[in-house]
């Protein structure tokens, strides 16, 4: 814990806990994206996310651990740099210097953590509620349409875009970020940075797209 | 050319201060920003009123003494360029301009637009050297021969004329760019290198303890800086420490 | 010997120093401890010698007005400094270095302290790479070298433009780590207010604290001042504001003679000046001169022309145009030696055929510079043939390689793009020679009180070459001082501390306070910039780049005067207990206003030419400096007798056994 109390330190806890949920993105992506091209495998996929006893008993926790984390963390090291500057300018003029992004990463994470409430309400409540509350029997084909179903409503779909919007902008920022904070400094880097760049559009508007679609198509009974 | 002026008046560092306005006429384009507040000063003098005091000294952008947040940006809008190097040819007539000290619990005001600085020299303080006694019997200055990549990026990081415009500029008001900046030197140097673990532990520890914010990588000081001290230098400290860290 | 009694030690030139530090006497590690030294000034020789001193024990107080150490004006220097490794082998040596030096001063130093200088140089640069000064290097990794005006060879180590910061900076760590050791406190936006004697000798100082207000006593065995040049006195030089002689000339008023007062070094290619509202005035380095070429129009329409802005430089054809320096000087050209250039300029700006809007600037011409790096660059691209346009634009890029930052600063000055259109320029004050005069051992003529770097007289005599003054300050403070001061202390290994509550220190705050009630007591019709502006104009103007017998009568009369118009009417606003700059102004302008005369009076008494001296009545035929060896080979040591024109002068003979006086000559 003693390297938690430099602020360089901190900044690693931050790094690290945002590479990971970078990685947990490419997972969550890449079996939505199965939810519009082949609801069969999406079924298949899910179905093993939520009984494999390694994913939910040990990953899940890990990913939890990972958000809250870096959720706090930001939140000790915005209360700091706050501090920081106890008399605040007359006038300051952030963006003459530092792009929007950069400066508001507190905001974006917020509504991404608002975002996120909304998140496991509909579906990560639901799926204990499915299977611990409730005891449901296993049914390996229900979760298409229980997704599917979700993004009926406009105002959800809303939301849910506009979030995506911010987590383009909090990881347009944040994920190249993390390789400086790192120290990664090296003829490889300005590569990576770039990768993160598109990496911050691309998955964003995949997840959008996968919203938008499945509003656009729903379910005929 | 006439300008309206918002400056920050305050009598001592437990005083509480606050902007007064000023207008001030024919200032001219060739003029430097600290000469335009000397005619402002002798203006006040002959008034009877107390000058606004402000940090100065080579009045050619080496000593770092100069500070002032212009308009919101340390040292101004121009780039490169500390506050004695811009020119009054940078402004139109007629425009307002506000001049405040620069802010950071850690920079806090002596009067009016003067900070106490101190905490960088407390930060060089705890590790920015070379454990060296100076004697006639040092080794000869080609012994060991350096890179001259190695070298310049050393030059480059060495350039600090730690005036905290990385300080003011930052939304943290982060001293990251400023302690990189001699850790770099120093790592990039093989006569830095024996005591690179203890260096850059030290002044880190230094320069959480003086109250500066974190970094949050915005890139504000390497925009602001007058020397145009490189944010690589941040990720060769943070390198370093996290092999310091490692090392124990 | 009489009263001045230099303390060269005898025997062989190269030997001395050895021999000196052989004899003196030393105080053992454990009586250093019971020490303490009071350091005044944190440049180059003020920090060296501080973090030398606590690396060898003693304990020391460093004292300074700067919010920093790091910010002392030795910052500013931009070129580079001497040393005579011979890296190059281009046959340079200690002898070489000190023959340059002795010359390039106009046979108006000594020859021990000189050769000492050069002995210990190459040490500096050993040290400073091993504190880790990221000095320029050559692709093999080893050190580069430049060369500098007035040598023969390339001896000037280099960081860029910026060799004063990197050197400065490495001081400052030595420093730091002494202060962190807790053998070192430093006081900083402390002001020397004046010098304490106990029983004749340095025993303290009275500092003021610039934020607080407040005066303290401090007490030591001994006192460095390293407290720079005055240059100042002349209002606009380029020195930082804050420069100042009070910390000498407290000492001067309390015993220390002062040397050779009127040896002020002109550097000739500064910004002019452009307006009255200027403040101070920035140098373009010395090493511009290396590509640039040095111009006036032939016609003097063409001066009023280019003046009124009908006629721009560019236009003006080859055979319109002077080269004067290359026309008077054919064999070192643009190269000649900073006072000589300077007054150069001065002649053709008198003539009528200046510049600029003032009609004081000449023009720095890197146009036939860019056409031939261009067609060299062009050459070894392999382009065949190339337009005039890609020549330029080759050439414009060598240009920037070589001098980017310089032309950088020039144009945010006055915003006009040095590689379309040529550079003006005018001399400017820039380093004082003078100083306190001090021995072998850098002492002053009061025991116990040292001085070093620019503060002293010692090593540049006349006239002072590129690259040595941050040469003197490092070896004045890393090598000379901290082993010469041990002989003076090891007589007080049982003195104990010194007590701060004796009359002598209660006397001297008290004439402190008094002074300091009586400058805000004045009648307040002028602020001090008033009274410094108008001091400044008598300096440059009677005691500048040519001064006669008649002027300088008249300016010690004006300054007097004007002296005496101060005390009674400046007007310094706030309060004497907390920080006020105008008050911290007022202490430096009226030391300033006295020194000024007594500048003058040395200048009125050197009836000869030498170096940054020049006496229009002493000049050859051609308009050169005449020196007078028979009569004027001497330090002139001044000592204070209450008012400026009661100064006595004591002189100590400048001897040569090793060097023949030469007239110096660059045509």
């Amino acid at each position: 814990m003693s390297l938690i109390k430099s602020s360089l330190a901190r900044k690693y806890v931050m790094a690290l806990s945002g590479l990971f949920l970078v990685t947990f993105l490419i997972l969550h992506v890449t079996i939505n994206l199965a939810s519009v091209f082949s609801p069969d495998f999406f079924n298949e996929a899910s179905h093993f996310m939520g009984y494999n006893p390694i994913v939910q008993f040990l990953m899940q926790p890990i990913l939890i651990a990972g958000v809250i984390i870096h959720f706090v963390m930001g939140f000790v090291l915005e209360i700091q740099n706050k501090k920081a500057r106890d008399v605040s300018y007359v006038k300051y003029k952030g963006s003459a210097n530092a792009p929007w992004v950069s400066r508001n990463m507190i905001y974006s994470g917020l509504v991404i953590l608002a975002f996120l409430a909304l998140h496991f309400y509909d579906f990560w409540v639901h799926e204990m509620a499915y299977k611990y509350v409730e005891a449901n029997p296993e049914d390996p084909t229900r979760y298409y349409h229980e997704t599917v179903e979700k993004f009926e409503p406009i105002w959800r779909t809303v939301l849910y875009v506009v979030s995506f919007v911010l987590l383009g902008l909090h990881l347009w920022h944040g994920f190249a970020s993390s390789f400086q904070s790192m120290g990664a400094n090296n003829k490889y880097t300005e590569g990576f940075k770039k990768f993160a760049k598109i990496f911050a559009v691309v998955v964003p508007l995949a997840f959008a797209f996968i919203a938008i679609y499945h509003h656009l198509n729903p379910i005929t009974h | 050319m006439k300008l309206y002026l918002k400056i920050w008046r305050q009598k001592d560092a437990s005083a509480p201060g606050k902007i007064v306005d000023y207008t001030l006429d024919g200032v001219e384009g060739d003029m430097s920003f600290l000469e335009m507040l000397d005619i402002l000063n002798e203006d006040l003098i002959s008034k009877g009123e107390e000058p606004v005091e402000f940090d100065h000294d080579c009045r050619e952008g080496i000593c770092g003494t100069c500070s002032l947040q212009i308009n919101g940006e340390p040292h101004g809008p121009d780039r490169l360029v500390t506050t004695c190097q811009l020119h009054m040819r940078k402004f139109n007539d007629g425009d307002t301009i506000v001049i405040e000290p620069f802010r950071a619990k850690a920079f806090p005001v002596i009067k009016d637009l003067i900070v106490d600085r101190s905490a960088f020299d407390r930060i060089q303080q705890a590790g920015g050297y070379i454990s060296v006694n100076t004697s006639g019997n040092t080794i000869d200055a080609n012994t060991i021969p350096i890179n001259k990549y190695d070298a310049d990026e050393a030059m480059d990081a060495a350039t600090c004329i730690g005036c905290g415009a990385c300080v003011a500029a930052c939304k943290n008001a982060s001293a990251m760019l400023f302690t990189s900046a001699k850790v770099s030197q120093f790592a990039l140097l093989p006569q830095g290198q024996v005591e690179a673990t203890e260096r850059v532990q030290n002044m880190v520890r230094q320069m959480d303890l003086e109250g500066f914010g974190n970094c949050t990588n915005t890139g504000a000081c390497e925009v602001e800086c007058p020397k145009g001290i490189s944010l690589t230098n941040i990720a060769r400290m943070n390198r370093e420490y996290l092999a310091a860290t490692c090392k124990g | 010997m009489g009263i001045l009694d230099s303390k060269i030690p005898s025997g062989p030139l190269a030997n001395k120093w050895t021999k000196h530090k052989n004899d003196i006497n030393l105080v053992n590690p454990a009586n250093k401890r019971n020490i303490d030294i009071i350091v005044v000034g944190t440049g180059l020789a003020g920090g060296a010698a501080a973090a030398t001193l606590a690396e060898l024990g003693y304990n020391v107080k460093t004292f300074c007005y700067q919010d920093s150490p790091r910010r002392a004006h030795s910052i500013a220097a931009q070129g580079g400094i001497n040393a005579a490794k011979n890296y190059q082998g281009d046959g340079d040596s200690n002898y070489r270095l000190f023959y340059d030096t002795i010359k390039g001063g106009d046979y108006r130093s000594r020859e021990g302290n000189v050769y000492r200088l050069a002995e210990v140089s190459g040490n500096i640069i050993d040290q400073c790479v091993a504190q880790g000064v990221p000095f320029a290097r050559e692709y093999g990794g080893m050190l580069d070298n430049r060369s500098f005006g007035g040598v023969l060879v390339s001896r000037t180590f280099y960081a860029k433009g910026q060799t004063g910061q990197q050197l400065l900076l490495g001081a400052y760590a030595a420093m730091n780590r002494q202060i962190n050791r807790g053998k070192i406190q430093a006081f900083n936006r402390h002001e020397m207010m004046d010098l304490v004697l106990v029983d004749g000798k340095a025993r303290g100082i009275i500092a003021r604290d610039l934020v607080s207000g407040e005066i303290e006593r401090h007490s030591a065995h001994a006192v460095v001042l390293a407290t720079g040049g005055y240059g100042n006195v002349f209002f606009l030089s380029t020195n930082a504001m804050g420069s100042n002689v009070m910390a000498a000339w407290r000492a001067h008023r309390k015993g220390a003679f002062f040397a050779n007062p009127c040896f002020t070094q002109i550097h000739p290619t500064c910004i002019p000046v452009s307006g009255d509202h200027q403040s101070k005035l920035t140098l373009m380095s010395e090493s511009l001169r290396n590509d640039g070429r040095i111009w006036v129009p032939k016609k003097k329409e063409d001066a009023i022309a280019i003046r009124e802005g009908k006629l721009k430089p560019t236009e003006l054809s080859e055979e319109d145009r002077d080269y004067y320096l290359e026309r008077r000087y054919p064999a070192f050209g643009n190269l000649v030696p900073r006072d000589v250039a300077s007054r150069a300029a001065k002649e053709r700006c008198d003539a009528g055929f200046g510049v600029n809007k003032t009609g004081e600037a000449v023009f720095l011409d890197f146009a036939s510079a860019i056409e031939r790096y261009g067609k060299e660059k062009a050459l070894t691209s392999g382009l065949k043939n190339p337009d005039k346009a890609t020549i330029t634009k080759l050439g414009e890029e060598v240009v920037e390689a070589k001098y980017g930052n310089l032309f950088q600063m020039y144009e945010k000055i006055v915003d006009q793009n040095p590689y379309k259109t040529p550079m003006m320029i005018y001399p400017a004050v820039h380093y004082t020679m003078g100083g306190l005069w001090v021995d072998y051992n850098l002492q002053t003529t009061i025991p116990g009180c040292y001085s070093a770097g620019e503060a002293n007289f010692s090593d540049h005599g006349a006239n002072r070459l590129g690259a040595s003054a941050l040469m003197q300050g490092l070896a004045d403070g890393y090598f000379v001082l901290p082993y010469t001061i041990g002989d003076y202390l090891s007589d007080d290994i049982r003195t104990g501390a010194i007590p701060t509550d004796t009359k002598e220190f209660e006397e001297a705050e008290q004439q402190v306070r008094d002074r300091m009630e009586k400058l805000t007591s004045g009648s307040g019709i002028h602020s001090v910039d008033y009274y410094h502006k108008k001091l400044g104009k008598i300096m440059w103007n009677k005691c500048g780049m040519a001064r006669n017998e008649k002027e300088l009568k008249e300016a010690i009369e004006e300054i007097s005067a004007l002296r005496k118009d101060f005390w009674e009417n400046v007007k310094v606003p706030g309060s004497i207990d907390s920080k006020n700059q105008e008050l911290e102004k007022a202490g430096r302008v009226a030391d300033f206003l006295e020194l000024g005369e007594l500048f003058a009076k040395d200048a009125l008494h050197r009836n000869e030419s030498c170096g940054g001296h020049f006496r229009e009545e002493y000049q050859t035929e051609e308009g050169e400096a005449l020196r007078d060896d028979k009569n004027f080979k001497y330090v002139a040591a001044w000592e204070y007798k209450g008012e400026p024109k009661d100064a006595a002068l004591h002189k100590e003979d400048l001897v040569y056994e090793n060097i023949e006086l030469k007239t110096r000559s660059y045509k």
